[in-house]
């Protein structure tokens, strides 16, 4: 029946089997989502990448396949590997940050540290006097 | 006058190598297996179209691209380059987290020492990392329950929206 056909086989211009490969995935109110993949990877080489993947997967890979394919419409140059790119650079950035905030709560915390180092002298003589005005200081 | 080796796509594809072949500056003949995992994913019929509509200063780069992500989609038939994507975006947020327990660690040690200073101003460039920079046309959400190993990748943290395969 005509009128049951998924995008595919609208786009295709064939009738639309009832075992059709691609009528899960793209639906015929959605033609827009088929005629991406198909303008970038064809309906040939998608059907054959399906057919090698496992039922309950190829629904993921219909929709990686379409994002990848709108990211290559969009940027005909560098497709999704910009983002890939922007991503590592990304990464890069915060590291290099994230290391120097770091570094830098070590350096205070070693100031800290330093400080501290010289008041035991200055407590250990208050505590004596503290015993001295305090007859009730328990040691 | 011997004729000139065809390149890897004539090759492949068993034709002859024309002089002004499309494919000729980019697929050299010593390199078969990069033309035939691009021709494997894409196909060379739509590679060309792809090439035939760039200026020829942008086709090394696109050809580049290409071969990344055919690469990708072969070694991981499902998700190809998003499985990359998605696991970078995921490493992006656990260390932009970590950058701002080190940021407010830093701000409560220099408040202790000095409350009136603050460590960066609003509109300092340092404050961006705290923020997604991901582009928003795309659609994709930083977060995601992502484990890059397995492939468990949950699509609607991508797409976001709620995928039933």
């Amino acid at each position: 029946m005509i009128s049951g056909r998924c995008a595919a086989c609208k786009n295709q211009r064939r009738k639309c089997p009832s075992d059709c490969i691609f009528s899960p995935y793209f639906p015929p109110n959605d033609p827009e989502r088929f005629a991406c993949v198909h303008r970038i990877y064809g309906s040939s080489n998608v059907g054959k990448m399906l057919q090698q993947i496992p039922v309950h997967m190829r629904a993921q890979a219909v929709d990686t396949l379409y994002f990848e394919a709108r990211c290559r419409i969009e940027d005909p140059v560098y497709g999704c590997v910009k983002l890939i790119s922007q991503l590592h650079q990304n990464l890069h950035d915060t590291e290099s940050e994230l290391a120097r905030v770091q570094a830098l709560i070590a350096f205070h915390k070693l100031q800290i540290t330093q400080v501290e180092l010289h008041q035991p002298t200055l407590d250990a003589s208050q505590s004596s006097i503290e015993q001295f005005q305090n007859p009730w200081f328990i040691n | 006058m011997g004729g000139n080796s065809p390149c890897a796509s004539c090759k492949l594809l068993r034709r002859r190598c024309a002089r002004d072949c499309i494919f000729a500056p980019y697929f050299p003949s010593d390199d078969s297996q990069k033309f035939a995992i691009v021709h494997k994913v894409f196909g060379a019929s739509n590679v060309s179209k792809m090439l035939q509509e760039l200026p020829v200063h942008q086709r090394a780069d696109a050809v580049s691209s290409l071969v990344y992500e055919a690469n990708a989609r072969v070694r991981d038939p499902v998700y190809g380059c998003v499985g990359a994507i998605s696991y970078l975006q995921n490493q992006v947020s656990e260390l932009q987290m970590q950058l701002a327990l080190a940021q407010a660690e830093i701000l409560c040690i220099q408040m202790q020492n000095d409350p009136v200073m603050l460590p960066y101003p609003p509109d300092h460039p340092k404050s961006y990392f705290l923020q997604n920079d991901l582009p928003q046309h795309l659609n994709l959400a930083s977060s995601g329950n992502v484990i890059h190993r397995d492939h468990s990748l949950k699509i609607e943290s991508i797409f976001g929206h709620d995928m039933v395969s």
